[in-house]
């Protein structure tokens, strides 16, 4: 490490964005919570890096690290923007090997020069250090849910681990998932509509695995299935969620995630609904 | 038809269907007066298998609603099985799982209550169906083996996943043998290896076979079963007679009992193996057979005690129209058409383990359908003319 610092130091004038990390674990899990596209985009200001993942126009999902959870953030612009291959960039935090022996750590050094330089990383494990240059791309216009807290119409936090047994044995053959949210019974209720049938999951509100419920009306949504189904990466991962529909259907999932370290990061899925509501 | 399973019988009737899924792709469920009857059968009708749990299984259990008939039905096994996908979480987190059928909604209803109040309600969609009724005799057969589930669990344990099927005989000093069976044509490599375990006559509770004998069976169905009647601890019965005839295994409990009878290998050159000292049993002729009991050209053949039929216990008029397929020694078409034959033809590939059609004797299964629920017009399938397709 000290070798590989002093190396470093020198040059760290001229990149705009240098985060360092003692536990590369910290940051690559969390980007695997999103990791359902190829390619991610990735803003830094000095609060911590945002990396945004989209599919279909419907579904984003955004990993928050902060500034915090590095040992080393320095950001010269006011942001940093810049679009990279997720995949690439996971394989090569990973390096190592992505589940290394207990009580050895990997380090990684990130450097950004600026737009149109590659993302420079420098792993170290053992006194071995390895430089990879993943080339950025030109940053892409990210969508704009337009999801504010004051639209939200029912609010519900779970213990993951409630949702999770749920979201792994979901009914694929079924094209949505209905999520009913309502102050009265059934209070919180996931539907399937497959092949072999319907399936109801029915969470009432004094439940233990429900942290807060403030359900004001009853709001019955369909989403897509197969745009909700890569949010399950961040569910394994946390230890709650919240789940938020605004008074037009949109959803909001927030997955939060302890680090090895014990440190808290945020991953937030939206989705917009199915069109037609039908009545049921 | 209601019924309430509570704490770890929720689990115990999950393994059943898990073990029921190793063989068929459709399972019949039927509410009887003596307990719910889980059964199925496979593509190639050379392997059924029946679970009965008692009414005490049960917590509560109705098998008909008053002023209404029992309803019966045919549900896709896949379907089933995902209710009861993980035996983990079942034991971890379900305490008590509430079964109603109802032939007015046409929906089979699962409800898992599980811990923290979450309730998961699965609506499956059924077929009515004929009853799936399989006509064996566990004591026309002339040797019986018995030990603890674990001392066979234990047995077949080194036998290589991928292995269709073993050989189980008597040997020399009433040794149990059981032996992974090759197929002649297969190609030397896979040869190379013969796995055999033999078992000392004390580890079995019964052993009335003499040396020599032996059957060969698919060992998939076989270990489905060892691993319910493991879980459970309970004691596995096999009866067998000559090779060619169907073997029955069962187990007995006071709240359940489970029969699977699977098609043997008919194999007239089996002596070659050592095992076997009896006679090579020469191919029948093919031969028309019909699983009504009251056919008298049927009463006294001895067929009649190994063959498994399909019956219905109701209608008499159906009975004469009773469609029948035959029986006959040689190749059988892997698929046997049954009581839906569309679906079999449709996915015929998607039963790995359907044993080799080659080799096995289709059972024999007879149909009739029952006259009120059906929606299904009289089944084609079991038309004579099967046997042509061999």
């Amino acid at each position: 490490m000290p070798l590989l610092t002093q190396q470093i130091q020198a040059e760290d004038d001229q990149y705009s964005l240098v985060a360092s990390l003692d536990n590369v674990r910290n940051l690559s899990t969390i980007l695997k919570a999103i990791h359902f596209q190829d390619y991610a985009t990735c803003f830094a200001t000095k609060n911590g890096i945002k990396v945004t993942v989209e599919k279909a126009k419907c579904v984003q999902a955004n990993a928050f690290i902060q500034a915090g959870i590095f040992q080393e953030f320095m950001v010269r612009e006011e942001s940093v923007t810049f679009r990279i291959h997720l995949t690439v960039l996971l394989d090569c935090l990973s390096i190592f090997g992505s589940s290394p022996m207990p009580g050895t750590l990997t380090a990684l050094r990130m450097c950004y020069q600026g737009y149109g330089y590659p993302l420079m990383l420098f792993l170290e494990e053992g006194g071995v250090v390895t430089v990879c240059k993943i080339n950025t791309q030109e940053p892409e216009e990210t969508l704009d849910f337009d999801f504010c807290s004051t639209n939200v119409i029912n609010k519900i936090i779970l213990q993951s681990e409630g949702l999770r047994e749920a979201f792994s044995e979901l009914d694929m053959t079924s094209e949505v998932l209905q999520i009913t949210m309502s102050p009265d019974k059934p209070y919180f209720r996931l539907s399937t509509f497959g092949n072999a049938g319907s399936s109801h999951l029915d969470y009432p509100k004094d439940s233990d695995l429900m942290e807060a419920f403030h359900c004001n009306q009853t709001q019955i949504n369909r989403y897509k299935i197969s745009l909700l189904k890569p949010s399950t990466k961040a569910l394994v991962l946390s230890c709650k969620v919240s789940i938020r529909t605004d008074n037009r259907g949109f959803l909001s999932l927030q997955y939060m995630i302890r680090n090895e370290d014990g440190q808290i990061s945020f991953v937030e899925y939206y989705c917009c609904p199915d069109e037609e509501v039908p009545e049921s | 038809m209601k019924c309430l399973v509570t704490g770890g019988n929720v689990k115990v009737l999950g393994k059943a269907v898990h073990s029921l899924s190793r063989i068929g792709d459709e399972l019949y469920l039927e509410p009887l007066e003596d307990g719910l009857s889980l059964r199925t059968v496979n593509s190639s009708r050379s392997a059924y298998a029946c679970f009965l749990f008692a009414p005490l299984f049960f917590q509560q259990y109705q098998a008909a609603t008053q002023a209404q008939e029992p309803v019966r039905c045919k549900i896709l096994m896949k379907s089933f099985l995902s209710v009861f996908r993980s035996l983990a979480l079942l034991e971890k987190t379900v305490e008590k799982c509430y079964i109603s059928l109802n032939g007015r909604s046409s929906r089979l209803v699962v409800q898992l209550h599980c811990k923290y109040g979450v309730r998961k309600i699965h609506n499956l969609s059924f077929q009515d169906c004929e009853s799936l009724q399989a006509v064996f005799d566990p004591a026309s057969c002339p040797h019986v083996l018995r030990a603890p589930a674990k001392v066979l669990g234990e047995a077949v344990l080194p036998f290589p996943p991928a292995l269709a099927e073993v050989t189980l005989g008597v040997s020399h000093g009433r040794r149990v043998i059981l032996r992974s069976y090759q197929e002649e044509e297969a190609d030397s490599t896979v040869r190379a290896m013969v796995t055999e375990m033999s078992i000392a006559e004390e580890d079995f509770q019964q052993l009335q076979a003499q040396e020599g004998v032996a059957v060969t069976f698919c060992l998939k169905e076989f270990r489905g079963l060892l691993s319910f009647a493991e879980s459970a601890n309970l004691s596995l019965s096999i009866h067998f007679d000559t090779p060619g005839r169907p073997a029955i295994f069962t187990i007995e409990d006071s709240l359940l009992d489970g029969h699977f009878v699977l098609a043997t290998l008919s194999e007239p050159d089996l002596q070659s193996q050592d095992l076997s000292s009896q006679q090579p049993r020469q191919p029948e002729p093919p031969l028309q057979a019909h699983s009504t009991p009251n056919l008298d050209d049927f009463t006294n053949d001895d067929i009649d005690s190994y063959m498994i039929a399909m019956e219905t216990t109701l209608a008499s008029e159906g009975s004469r129209a009773l469609p029948s397929f035959s029986i006959s020694p040689g190749p059988q078409p892997p698929c046997s058409p049954g009581p839906n034959s569309e679906d079999d033809e449709a996915e015929p590939s998607t039963v790995p383990g359907t044993p080799p059609p080659k080799k096995f004797r289709s059972l024999f299964f007879g149909s009739i359908l029952a006259p009120v629920h059906s929606p299904q017009a009289p089944s084609p399938v079991l038309a004579e003319d099967s046997e042509g397709e061999g």
